[in-house]
């Protein structure tokens, strides 16, 4: 890969087909831990630790398992378990190094599993670069760099969240619809990103 | 409809928890990538209503089924495989019949084996009640996921497209407001339809502050 492949799909899988605001993957942990930066910040870094890796894996799997055996029918079994896997460890690394960042994270560690990001990078990978070779380093970066975009979406809407504390919004608005508004309004930045290329 | 539930023997407050009281996606706020996904259309968001409803339906009553044979350590690794599985038939299902439609949006059919809906509806119910039970919590939770969707995708492609089903419903001269079809649009309507359902739920006095 050439430098400029490289940029184009970092600008790409970062802003214009962000996940959180034009691909809709993602969303609650998106909605569930932006209250507060710290907090925002830990599990963008687990997401993108487990989507750079689970890329990665799931690249392996599907490229030589999965293909010659002919059994590419068992894609989803395989690569939720193999997500599954990935996060108990990340849980059981932080649990040991980290337990004051694993305490706040709290419920949505193990909610990783079921994040559609990470589980849709995946199929991503497959279905974009079906027609072309699939590659092993094209997947594991837009798996990186979807995660990088994810913790941007997250860190945006975490100090939008931590101003929202002291506005005064109506009675009806408050809590999550709020929330969802402000993510529309940040989505039309980032549909300002769509024109752009490289 | 509040007099009801409270005479039958709870099999209708099961039923109909997930239409409103309950409703997956405005009170829960669960599943809810898909429904933002595929909301821009009221075709796609019927194929996606029908397929979840299949899912977890299924799901549910085998979970529910199999409940005892699972040991309670590796139950949530259990209910993904379960799960997984009956995504695979659905999906298999759609390419064969509905080819069109699942050409658009295989990516978020995939995607319903980390629905949280699914998984949490197996989590706190079928793995603690019986089969009939689980079921008739599958198809309240079901309709009230599908008219959710059903609902915003109305709003959406009426404004966005300007049309609903594909019949013209606003004239072609009146320029249709292009965003709601597109990302910001979804964020939006499902905020206001939040705050809509908050609000209902406050001038019933239901909120105590």
């Amino acid at each position: 890969m050439t430098l400029g492949q490289i940029i184009a799909l970092f600008m790409g899988s970062v802003f214009v087909q962000n996940f959180i605001f034009s691909r809709f993957l993602g969303l609650c942990p998106y909605v569930g831990v932006s209250k507060d930066t710290p907090s925002a910040m830990g599990m963008g870094f687990a997401v993108v630790f487990v989507m750079t890796m689970a890329s990665a894996v799931t690249w392996g799997l599907y490229r030589y398992v999965l293909i010659p055996f002919d059994l590419t029918y068992l894609k989803i079994v395989a690569f939720i378990l193999v997500i599954a896997s990935f996060v108990q460890f990340v849980e059981m690394f932080l649990k040991k190094a980290f337990p004051a960042l694993h305490r706040s994270l709290g419920i949505y560690l193990p909610l990783i599993t079921t994040n559609c990001a990470v589980l849709g990078v995946a199929f991503l990978n497959i279905t974009q670069f079906e027609t072309e070779s699939y590659g092993f380093a094209k997947s594991t970066l837009q798996g990186f760099f979807a995660g990088i975009g994810f913790m941007l979406a997250m860190l945006i809407m975490s100090g939008i969240r931590e101003k929202l504390e002291y506005a005064e919004i109506p009675e009806a608005m408050k809590g999550l619809a709020i929330v969802f508004i402000t993510a529309g309004l940040i989505s039309i930045a980032f549909l300002g990103f769509s024109g752009f290329k490289l | 409809m509040g007099q009801e539930e409270t005479n039958n023997t709870g099999y209708f407050k099961e039923l109909s928890k997930g239409f409103i009281r309950e409703n997956p996606i405005f009170i829960l706020c669960l599943g809810l990538c898909p429904t933002l996904a595929v909301s821009n259309l009221v075709e796609n968001a019927f194929g996606m209503g029908i397929a979840f409803f299949f899912v977890l339906l299924c799901s549910n009553i085998t979970i529910s089924l199999v409940q005892k044979l699972i040991p309670d350590e590796v139950r949530i690794p259990c209910f993904i495989v379960i799960i997984a599985a009956f995504v695979t038939v659905a999906s298999l299902l759609m390419q064969w019949l509905i080819p069109d439609v699942y050409a658009r949006m295989s990516l978020y059919i995939n995607l319903i084996v980390v629905n949280c809906i699914i998984l949490g509806r197996a989590e706190a119910f079928a793995s603690k009640n019986n089969v009939f039970r689980s079921a008739l919590d599958a198809v309240g939770m079901g309709v009230g996921f599908t008219a959710s969707l059903f609902i915003i995708s109305a709003i959406r492609e009426v404004t966005g497209f300007g049309t609903f089903l594909g019949f013209r419903l606003i004239p072609e001269n009146i320029k249709p407001i292009t965003i709601m079809i597109l990302a910001p649009g979804a964020f939006f309507t499902i905020g206001f339809l939040m705050a809509l359902f908050n609000l209902i739920r406050i001038k019933k006095g239901k909120v105590s502050k």
